[in-house]
C-alpha cells in the first residue's frame, strides 16, 4: 500500500531523512518510532504530499506522491502533529467542511460525519465550538477528520500526545479498530504505544532506519546476551566478586536501584542454576534471581542511544 | 467548483463567526458616514451661496452628481485602501499560524481552488459592506437629480478596485504566518501603489507617466464619472490576476523546495 524508496530530505545542509526505504502492506498498523527530531514528521509530510522529497520516491496505493499528488491526497487521511482545527467552528460544521474538501459526495456526507464522530466518541460534542474543547477532545476531532472520508491510508503524527491515560487507552482502541480495514502509520516516541497498537515497528533515528520488525521480535532479539537481576542480603561487592568467577558471565554491575546486581552473560544457556549455586556456596544470602527481558524501551535505547552518544 | 464553494462558505462563516466582519464594517461605515455628511454640508453651503450670487460671476451651478456622488466614491477608495488589508490579513496567515494549511494542502484541492475560494469570500464581504454603504446614495436621490448610470459605473469601479486591493492583501497574507505582518505588508504595498501618482517629473516624464499609470485609485476616476473605459477594466482585471498568480507561486513554492 505504501512504498518508500530511498527517500532523502534535506533542509539546506541539514539532512532530516536519509535514504529511507520501507514498505507497508494493506491493513497493517505500522508504528514509526524515534526520538524527537528523528525525521518522523518529515517522512509523513512527504507521504501526504505536503512537502517534496529531495531524492527518492514514495508511492501510496500505487500513485507517486510527487507526480500524482491529487490521487494520493484522495486516498490519505492525515492527522498532523498539531491537529488542523479551526478554533472558531463548531465540531459538526468543521467535519462537514472537511468532508466536502475531501470529496465525500453530498448524499453520504451526513452519515460519514456521524460515523467518524461515533468512532472517536465525540458525538455529544457536535454542537460545541472547537476552541472550547479540552485537548483530548480536540485530538479526537483531529482523528475524526483524518478518518471521515474512509481513506485507504491513515497517517497519524503523534496521535496520543497530550492526552491523559484514559484517553490514550481510548484512542489506541480506535486505532486498533481502524487497522482492520485501513492501512495505518502512526508516529510516536512513546514506547508502550507501539507495543500495544502496532503490527510492525519502524525505528528511525537521525533520519535513518535503525530497525524494522514486529514488536515481539524486536524485544526478543535486543541483544545476544542474557541478563539477570540478582539481589542478596550479604555484601553486594562480595557477591559481585563471586559471580564474576562463574564461567560465561561477561559483566556484573550494580542495578539501577543500587540495591542489587545486574549480570550479563553470553550464550544461550540459562545461567541461573550456576549463579545460584555459587552464591549459596559462598553463603551470600540469595534473595532474588530473575532474568531481565528486554522491553522495547531497551531496544530503542540500544538502537538510538549509541549514535547519539557518539555524535 | 464545489471545492471553491466549500472554501468560500468556510471563510464566510469564519468572517461572521468572529467579530472581524462587524468591527471592520462598523468602522468603515462610521468613517464613510462622517465623510458623506461633510460632502452634504458643503454642498448645501455651495447651493446657498449660488442662490445668493444669482449666477452673476459665471460660476457653475452646483451639481449633486459632481459635488457629492463623485467625491463620495473617490473618498471611498482611500478608506477601502486602509480597510481591505484588515479583511485579507487572516486568509492565509491564520491557516499557516495554526497549522490548518496542512489540512488544505493535503486534501484533494488545487491551490487555485483555495485561492479563488478565499478571494471570492473576501470580495463577498466587501460587496456586503459596500451595499450597506450605498444606502447613503438613496438618501441623496430624494433631494437631488441623481444620475443612476454614473452611480452604477462608480459601483463597478469600486468592485474592480476591491478585487485589486484584495489580491494584494491575499499575497501579503500568504507570505507570513503572522496576521499583523500580513496587514503591514498589504498596507505598505497598497500605499505605495497610491503614492506613485506623486512621482516628481525630475525622474523623467516617461517614468513619471509609467508610475502614474500604476496608481490604482486613479484608474477609478473616469468610471466614477460614468465613463467605463475598457483599458481601466483590463488594468484592474490583469492587476488582480497578477497578484493572485503571485500568491499561487508563493504557495506552490513549498513544492519546489526539494
Amino acid at each position: 500500500m505504501i512504498e518508500v524508496d530511498h527517500l532523502t530530505k534535506q533542509y539546506g545542509s541539514l539532512v532530516a531523512v536519509k535514504d529511507l526505504t520501507f514498505n507497508v502492506e494493506k491493513g497493517e498498523v505500522v508504528g514509526f518510532l524515534g526520538p524527537n527530531g528523528a525525521g518522523k514528521t518529515t517522512t509523513m509530510r512527504i507521504l501526504t504530499c505536503f512537502q517534496p522529497a529531495t531524492l527518492g520516491a514514495a508511492r501510496v496505493a500505487g500513485f507517486d506522491v510527487f507526480h500524482d499528488p491529487m490521487e494520493v491526497k484522495r486516498r490519505i487521511g492525515y492527522l498532523p502533529e498539531h491537529p488542523p482545527l479551526y478554533r472558531d467552528m463548531y465540531v459538526r460544521s468543521y467535519l462537514d467542511f472537511v468532508a466536502r474538501i475531501k470529496g465525500v459526495p453530498s448524499r453520504n456526507r451526513g452519515t460519514r460525519v456521524d460515523d467518524a464522530m461515533e468512532r472517536c466518541g465525540i458525538r455529544d460534542r457536535a454542537k460545541q465550538i472547537i476552541g472550547q474543547l479540552s485537548k483530548g477532545y480536540r485530538q479526537r476531532v483531529g482523528i475524526a477528520q483524518a478518518i471521515l472520508h474512509d481513506p485507504d491510508v491513515i497517517i497519524l503524527d503523534e496521535p496520543t500526545i497530550g492526552l491523559d491515560p484514559n484517553q490514550i487507552q481510548e484512542i489506541r482502541r480506535v486505532i486498533r479498530g481502524l487497522g482492520r480495514e485501513h492501512t495505518v502509520i502512526l508516529s510516536t516516541h512513546i514506547l508502550p504505544e507501539v507495543e500495544k497498537t502496532c503490527d510492525r515497528v519502524i525505528i528511525i533515528n537521525r533520519g535513518r532506519i535503525a530497525a524494522v520488525d514486529t514488536p515481539e521480535n524486536l524485544t526478543a532479539g535486543a541483544s545476544g546476551n542474557r541478563r539477570y537481576y540478582v539481589a542478596v542480603s550479604g555484601g553486594l561487592d562480595a557477591a559481585a566478586e563471586a559471580i564474576r568467577e562463574v564461567a560465561g558471565v561477561v559483566d556484573v554491575r550494580r542495578a539501577d536501584d543500587n540495591q542489587a546486581l545486574q549480570i550479563e552473560a553470553s550464550g544461550e544457556t540459562d545461567m541461573r542454576p550456576s549463579i545460584a549455586a555459587r552464591l549459596v556456596e559462598r553463603d551470600l544470602g540469595l534473595v532474588e534471581l530473575r532474568p531481565i527481558t528486554a522491553g522495547l524501551e531497551d531496544v530503542f535505547r540500544e538502537l538510538t542511544g549509541h549514535e547519539e552518544a557518539g555524535a | 467548483m464545489g471545492n471553491i464553494a466549500a472554501i468560500l462558505w468556510k471563510e464566510m462563516r469564519s468572517y461572521f463567526g468572529s467579530p472581524i466582519a462587524y468591527v471592520v464594517a462598523t468602522g468603515f461605515l462610521l468613517m464613510m458616514g462622517y465623510l458623506f455628511q461633510n460632502e452634504v454640508v458643503e454642498f448645501r453651503a455651495k447651493c446657498l451661496n449660488y442662490s445668493f450670487q444669482h449666477q452673476e460671476h459665471g460660476v457653475d451651478a452646483p451639481n449633486v452628481n459632481e459635488d457629492v456622488v463623485f467625491n463620495f466614491f473617490l473618498s471611498q477608495c482611500l478608506v477601502w485602501l486602509v480597510v481591505t488589508p484588515m479583511l485579507t490579513m487572516r486568509l492565509f496567515a491564520e491557516e499557516k499560524g495554526s497549522g490548518t494549511i496542512e489540512l488544505l494542502m493535503t486534501s484533494p484541492l488545487t491551490t487555485w481552488q483555495v485561492i479563488l475560494g478565499k478571494f471570492a469570500a473576501c470580495l463577498g464581504l466587501y460587496v456586503i459592506i459596500e451595499l450597506l454603504l450605498l444606502s447613503l446614495i438613496f438618501v441623496v436621490s430624494f433631494y437631488g437629480d441623481l444620475n443612476w448610470g454614473r452611480v452604477l459605473s462608480a459601483c463597478v469601479a469600486i468592485l474592480l478596485l476591491g478585487g485589486s486591493f484584495i489580491s494584494v492583501g491575499i499575497l501579503a497574507s500568504s507570505l507570513t504566518d503572522k496576521q499583523i505582518v500580513a496587514v503591514v505588508i498589504a498596507f505598505v504595498l497598497l500605499l505605495l501603489l497610491f503614492v506613485v501618482r506623486y512621482s516628481p517629473e525630475l525622474i523623467g516624464r516617461e517614468w513619471a507617466t509609467v508610475l502614474f499609470y500604476l496608481s490604482l485609485i486613479d484608474h477609478t476616476r473616469d468610471m466614477a464619472r460614468g465613463v467605463i473605459d475598457s483599458s481601466d477594466v483590463v488594468f484592474f482585471l490583469t492587476f488582480t490576476f497578477f497578484f493572485l498568480f503571485l500568491t499561487h507561486t508563493v504557495l506552490e513554492s513549498r513544492r519546489w523546495r526539494r
